[in-house]
């Protein structure tokens, strides 16, 4: 009886298994698509509870894009840690069960699936150039609403703030008119107040 | 060391609120006493002189001083897993410290509940590469459930409960509470576990949801072929979840499996037991697992050890999975229903919905499971478990049921090291009850059964505890036997000699083409002489006609026992699943001939 069980069984087993994985060590060669996601995670600000997450994102072999941490509420002793990662929809829930389950998690929330998270970011960008490419950079930073926060005369800082993707477009823009650097900060989110 | 020492003796001033003011070594000890703690398991040093200043005048705490920190770690997983209370551990700071790394992250995988104290240098040398300094909570961040450095005593309380609050709530595993010696010596106030804030909003979920829990019971009631498998969850809960285990087994008709983890929840003599499941598990728990059509996980977390090839795993079946930690459930088997919760809730929440199952939907059909009963004594017929008796030398195998024969009507506990003898034990030791199974499932700490057996006897007294352990792993915490014979704890090692590391001999037969590279045990101790040398009594058994006189005197003997049993030293773990192999692909000892074909190159490469 047991034998013809095995032989029912196994030519739907071996279609459904052409392409994945043969066991759990290759679980990461599973084909599902990556995609970024943005989480904000609300702590208990203590000694150790960045390490914590990172030590989380590192041991679970999780990816950090950037990460930006700060105390938001000094009364109730809690921290905004927000997290920008990428992975297939099963390793973001894997992710946020996993951010929950830590003891000092207060809340975790996924900004990128939320219709009502906003995202931002800002950036400092240097550029050192002259002439007509001094004239187009003042003009793109004026188009992206950029400030100029430091001037000389082969040069300019600009500070810019927004969502990551215009930060991309604005710096893609000034690499061919002088950039020497940019420093940003990593996403901010913060969710929507409720209308009404 | 020219600090005062504190004292009992040392006035007790009031705080302005009246409460009394105790040092922090004062504080350690009343919390422990106040948590219902009544054994603890350390090793003095430096860094915590303090404390153990302040345990000298405990007459309600009892200290076992163990030879090594590690075995102070696993001894308290064994206390903790044989009663269900938290296992507490106390030791100084530096090696102190990294000595029961082990033994924590061995909990963290089992899901153990410990509280380790350690010992810290004073506040003002943290840093500062003081001597038996270690950055003690960085280490033990990423192995714990939860870690503490208390930088003032007045913290201190309510750092020590919230520390038993994590350790034993929710899933439960190890938490470290670091203490600075500059911290012991001051004094804080002293606040009780019932007024202690909590210092976390951590609140685990431990009722399941009602609406989940009613489809589960629908998918349970509509099952041809279901399935209970069930893991240390059940363990963990308490002996209301096997009793509900049990309970819902009876009503279902169902069979039952279980993990290396959860042996014990369903007794192995139940008609329904289909022995473990897993890579060295049942051929019919197996099978019963590829081909069952609801599978109802309990406290389980589909474990390599125990899915075999992933996507080959149960590939008709629709899965309910009950478990404490959100974050198992859809971890590696995406579950249909998932019930988050405590397991005795959860088992409990399924009976209630069963029961308000229409009439004709909740009768149970002995008839409609047929068929699935009549396949499962097809599987339990090719008995898998079979081996090839020998009349010249004991097999390890027979060893295990000769054991069991002879403390079967005792009140036994058995732990185990890591190998192929931990594989025989759970294969052939016969579970009736919960927590009287101790063994390292997730970490595999050679090294565990020992002083886990120290552990065990000292919250069991009058009990029977064997180590069943190999003759390598024994080696590896061996000097717990002084800790045995100083606290007249008679733990009985039952060393399953075969002279090889055996899973590692077993696998470079199977898979690197029967090199044994460094895997004989070589320049062996003679354990008889080496149990004399601690005290202890020594026994051998060489031929299979002197096995059962020599595990009847090592249960007669009050005291420590090691009985050296010369096995085969070239038999195989099996049946045995191989890597990247599916549940219904299980080899079994009769074709073993062709073992090393058996594995293709992708299964060679996986642990």
């Amino acid at each position: 009886m047991a034998k013809t069980d095995l032989d029912a069984t196994s030519p739907a087993l071996l279609s459904a298994t052409a392409s994945a994985p043969a066991s759990a060590y290759d679980m990461g060669a599973r084909t599902e698509v990556e995609g970024a996601a943005t989480f904000a995670v609300l702590v208990d600000n203590e000694p150790g509870v960045l390490h914590r997450v990172v030590g989380l994102f590192a041991a679970r072999g999780y990816n950090i894009e950037s990460l930006t941490v700060a105390e938001t509420d000094r009364g109730r002793h809690t921290s905004r840690i927000t997290i920008v990662t990428r992975g297939t929809p099963h390793v973001l829930s894997q992710i946020e069960a996993q951010l929950k389950k830590m003891v000092s998690t207060r809340q975790v929330q996924n900004v990128t699936t939320d219709p009502n998270g906003v995202e931002r970011e800002l950036a400092l960008v240097k550029v050192r150039n002259a002439g007509s490419d001094r004239l187009e950079a003042k003009l793109l930073a004026d188009i992206f609403r950029a400030k100029v926060i430091d001037t000389t005369t082969t040069g300019f800082i600009f500070e810019i703030t927004g969502a990551p993707a215009k930060i991309d477009k604005f710096v893609g823009l000034m690499a061919p008119l002088g950039l020497v650097e940019v420093s940003r900060t990593g996403v901010l989110s913060i969710e929507r107040a409720a209308e009404g | 060391m020219n600090a005062p020492a504190p004292s009992l003796t040392a006035a007790r001033s009031a705080a302005a609120d009246g409460r009394p003011r105790l040092s922090g070594a004062q504080i350690v000890v009343q919390a422990l006493v106040d948590q219902g703690v009544t054994d603890l398991f350390g090793y003095p040093g430096g860094a915590v002189l303090p404390i153990y200043d302040a345990l000298f005048h405990e007459p309600r705490l009892r200290h076992v001083l163990v030879r090594h920190e590690q075995g102070a770690a696993h001894a308290a997983e064994g206390y903790a897993r044989s009663t269900g209370r938290p296992g507490v551990v106390l030791v100084t700071s530096g090696p102190g410290a990294t000595n029961t790394v082990t033994g924590i992250v061995d909990a963290l995988m089992d899901s153990i509940p410990l509280v380790v104290i350690t010992g810290q240098v004073p506040t003002h040398l943290i840093g500062s590469d003081a001597f038996q300094e270690c950055d003690t909570v960085g280490i033990t961040r990423p192995c714990t459930k939860h870690n503490f450095l208390v930088k003032s005593a007045d913290d201190l309380a309510a750092v020590l409960h919230e520390a038993f609050r994590i350790a034993t709530s929710g899933r439960p595993g190890p938490v470290v509470v670091d203490i600075p010696k500059d911290v012991q010596f001051a004094t804080g106030v002293y606040v009780g576990p019932s007024e202690a804030r909590a210092l976390h909003a951590y609140a685990p979920q431990t009722t399941p949801d009602a609406a989940a829990a009613a489809e589960a019971a629908q998918m349970i009631a509509a099952a041809r072929r279901p399935l209970f498998y069930t893991g240390g969850g059940v363990i963990n809960s308490g002996p209301g979840a096997s009793a509900a285990l049990r309970r819902l087994a009876a009503r279902t008709g169902a069979p039952v499996t279980s993990t290396l983890m959860g042996l014990g929840a369903f007794p192995a003599d139940d008609p329904a037991w289909l022995g473990m499941v897993g890579m060295h598990g049942a051929y019919e728990a197996n099978h019963a697992m590829h081909d069952c059509d609801v599978m109802i996980a309990v406290g389980a977390r589909f474990d390599d050890r125990v899915t075999g090839r992933l996507d080959a795993f149960s590939p008709g079946s629709k899965k309910i999975h009950i478990d404490i930690d959100p974050a198992s459930i859809n971890k590696l088997v995406k579950a249909d229903i998932g019930l988050v919760g405590d397991a005795r809730e959860c088992l409990e929440a399924l009976d209630a919905a069963l029961d308000a199952l229409p009439r004709h939907a909740r009768a149970h059909s002995a008839e409609r499971l047929a068929p699935w009963w009549a396949e499962i004594a097809a599987w339990r017929a090719r008995r898998g478990f079979a081996y090839r008796p020998s009349a010249k030398l004991i097999k390890p195998q027979w060893a295990i049921e000769r054991l069991y024969a002879l403390t079967r009507d005792r009140d036994a506990y058995i732990t185990t090291e890591v190998g192929q003898h931990q594989m025989w034990a759970a294969q052939f030791y016969r579970f009736q009850e919960p927590n009287r199974w101790m063994t390292s499932g997730g970490l595999g700490t050679m090294g565990y059964g020992l002083p886990a057996a120290v552990g065990v006897q000292t919250a069991h007294p009058a009990a029977l505890v064997i180590d069943i352990a190999g003759d390598a792993s024994v080696l590896m915490t061996l000097q717990e036997m002084s800790t045995a014979l100083q606290h007249d704890l008679p733990i009985k090692v039952f060393i399953l000699n075969n002279e090889w590391m055996g899973m590692v001999r077993q696998w470079q037969q199977l898979l690197h083409g029967e090199r044994y590279s460094h895997s004989y045990s070589a320049s062996l101790p003679d354990f008889v002489k080496l149990a004399e040398a601690y005290g202890a009594l020594g026994l051998r058994a060489e031929r299979p006609e002197e096995l059962d006189d020599a595990i009847r005197a090592m249960i007669a003997t009050p005291r420590p026992v090691i009985l050296d049993c010369r096995v085969e030293p070239t038999e195989n773990c099996l049946p045995m699943i191989p890597s990247g192999k599916a549940h219904n692909e299980m080899i079994l000892a009769d074709d073993a001939e062709r073992l090393g074909d058996v594995i293709d190159d992708a299964g060679r490469r996986l642990v």
